[in-house]
């Protein structure tokens, strides 16, 4: 039977820590659900460290661990908290390697939710971590793009950061590009906006609208392919969309899509503006519908 | 190693440092170094009776310095001569150009290097010791011991009871603003706070060598009370009457010291000419 991203996930931590022998670390992992029942219930005799609760140290302990051999997977039960917990990491990890020629490599699991639980919690935040040189950014929402990302970093000495959502974790899927010949509109879609943005895709293709859809797992580096310009030059408009504030990735990768292109893209990510925790005062990734009045929208249909 | 060999070598390690600063000094006043520089000149004997006490343990500590650390390197044996170039902006220093004055390192003395934001190297030393449970040395100083992800590592590695010794170069300055503007606390009440062992000395290297048995064999701070000589970072006197230990050592034991002070300085003296003269 096929594993879900979450059963993935505690897979790769399991055999991280048992078999390989480095070591997890977090805040809260041994309680609470495990982490969304993403992590083996393990305990620092086998590698899973509990830290204390001062966010911006925790991160440094975890770059000395990196240091002195460890790869360790460092979890952020949510992307917001990256605000305390990456100052060290970006600034000491990401740089090591360039600097003293000592890698530091940290998979970091960063975890993204969002939906009433207002505006620190809420969201990716990969943004943040995007424009310091020395660090990857994957967002992985199926079980082989999972595997895939963790495998590379194993074989890899950077810094890793892994932009995960909650709402990938029941996920079996692996979802496929959709890259026909004459598309109308052309979709680039980061995180959990990509099971939205696929479903409005084919919805819109049975309206007689053309979508070319593109998974983007590796938001660092942005390797281009020839296919998503040709992409872009065919239709008419291009959007990327993301579950970071707008002003942040999803502006920078449309600029550089751009920039190879004749055609625009436009970014599409969470609005400028602060969560609150009310229903209609919230802010969240586009739906499947938004993202049909979107494309209508531009359209002029 | 007794008393007075150890007193002896630490003067020898000190003498290195002092005149490979004063050579520092001079080379940016003429503008040949231009990029900032943070001088040791006058804390040199934490950094040299440290280096004794480990050579005579046969302990190799990994050292995580900040930003005042051309002693650190010197005492604890780092390559003088790729110091020299990388303060001359080399890319064959010690750091390959990339670390300047502040950011140096060293694999051969297992020197790590610092960020530059102070303070880092508490939890990334903490970070350090807990996977490699090796003998540890974080160096702060009097400001950055105040960083709260300092403190917090303070506490962790304490909960942990890592092999780590945290030295608080307590030169009572953060750049000019002293100590007492800052904060009516001290650093080795916190740690005790922690549940830590902490000693408050000043610089005079027998107050390491009373204490040294503890090291290593769990989490310790000392608070060294200690002069900084010169301008926080370049050349420069913030005041003639700042104390220093090194002239009152040297004073102390003219008989037996001014042959080594001399014959240090030559040394030092010759390597940066040297050097220079390659460039
Ligand atoms: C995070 C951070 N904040 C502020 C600074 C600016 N800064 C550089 S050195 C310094 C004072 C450091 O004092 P101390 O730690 O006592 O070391 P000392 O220079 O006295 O040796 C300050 C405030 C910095 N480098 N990093
Ligand atoms: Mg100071």
């Amino acid at each position: 039977m096929e594993k879900t991203v979450r059963e993935t996930i505690k897979e790769i931590v399991f055999k991280h820590l048992k078999k390989k022998k480095y070591k997890a670390y977090g805040q809260c992992l041994s309680a609470v659900g495990w982490v969304g029942g993403t992590l083996p219930e393990l305990y620092e005799k086998d590698g899973m460290v509990e830290l204390s609760m001062a966010d911006v140290a925790g991160g440094g302990i975890v770059v000395g661990a990196a240091l002195a051999g460890d790869r360790p997977i460092y979890v952020i039960r949510y992307q917001g908290f990256n605000w305390f917990n990456c100052p060290i990491i970006l600034n000491y990890a990401c740089k090591s390697k360039e600097i003293w020629k000592i890698p530091c490599p940290i998979f970091i699991r960063g975890i993204a939710m969002e939906g009433g639980i207002g505006p620190v919690a809420g969201s990716s935040h990969h943004s943040l971590y995007h424009r310091m040189p020395g660090v990857k950014i994957a967002s992985p929402m199926t079980p082989k793009e999972y595997k895939k990302v963790y495998q590379q970093f194993m074989k890899d000495d950077s810094v890793y950061y892994v932009s995960e959502h909650r709402g990938s974790y029941g996920n079996k899927e692996e979802i496929k590009d959709i890259n026909k010949k004459n598309p109308d509109v052309t979709f680039f879609s980061i995180s959990i906006t990509r099971f939205e943005a696929i479903k409005a895709a084919k919805i819109l293709r049975k309206e007689k609208i053309n979508v070319n859809f593109h998974n983007i797992l590796w938001l660092k580096p942005f390797n281009i392919k020839q296919s998503w310009i040709k992409s872009v030059n065919n239709s008419k408009i291009s959007f990327i969309f993301d579950d970071d504030y707008r002003d942040g990735i999803a502006s920078t990768l449309a600029h550089k899509l751009m920039s190879k292109s004749q055609k625009k893209v436009i970014p599409y990510g969470l609005k400028d503006k602060s969560a609150g925790f009310s229903k209609d005062r919230d802010n969240l990734p586009p739906s499947a519908a938004d993202i049909m009045r979107l494309v209508k929208k531009f359209l002029k249909k | 190693m007794n008393k007075n060999q150890y007193l002896k070598k630490t003067f020898e390690l000190a003498a290195e440092c002092r005149y490979f600063e004063l050579n520092v000094f001079k080379n940016v006043e003429k503008k040949i170094i231009k990029f900032p520089v943070y001088l040791s000149a006058g804390q040199e004997f934490i950094s040299a009776s440290l280096s004794t006490i480990c050579k005579q343990k046969k302990v190799v500590p990994e050292l995580f310095p900040q930003h005042r650390c051309h002693s650190i390197y010197i005492s604890f044996g780092g390559d003088k001569k790729k110091l020299v170039n990388e303060l001359l902006g080399k890319n064959d220093g010690c750091t390959y150009g990339m670390g300047g004055s502040a950011s140096i390192h060293s694999k051969e003395i297992k020197m790590f290097g610092h960020d530059g934001l102070m303070g880092t190297q508490g939890p990334i030393g903490v970070g350090s010791c807990f996977v490699s449970k090796k003998p540890t040395i974080i160096f702060l100083g009097d400001a950055s011991a105040e960083e709260d992800y300092v403190l917090a590592s303070l506490g962790w590695a304490s909960f942990k009871k890592l092999p780590i010794l945290f030295i608080v170069e307590d030169n009572n300055l953060s750049i000019l603003t002293e100590k007492k503007t800052r904060r009516h606390w001290e650093m080795h009440d916190v740690a005790k706070g922690f549940k830590m062992k902490s000693y408050n000395i000043d610089d005079n290297p027998l107050n390491f060598l009373k204490i040294s048995d503890r090291f290593f064999k769990e989490p310790i701070l000392v608070n060294v009370n200690t002069n900084r000589l010169f301008w926080h970072a370049g050349a420069g006197i913030d005041s003639p009457k700042t104390f220093d230990r090194y002239k009152l050592i040297l004073k102390k034991n003219e008989k037996s010291y001014k042959k080594i002070d001399d014959q240090k300085k030559r040394m030092i003296d010759i390597l940066w000419k040297k050097q220079l003269e390659k460039q």
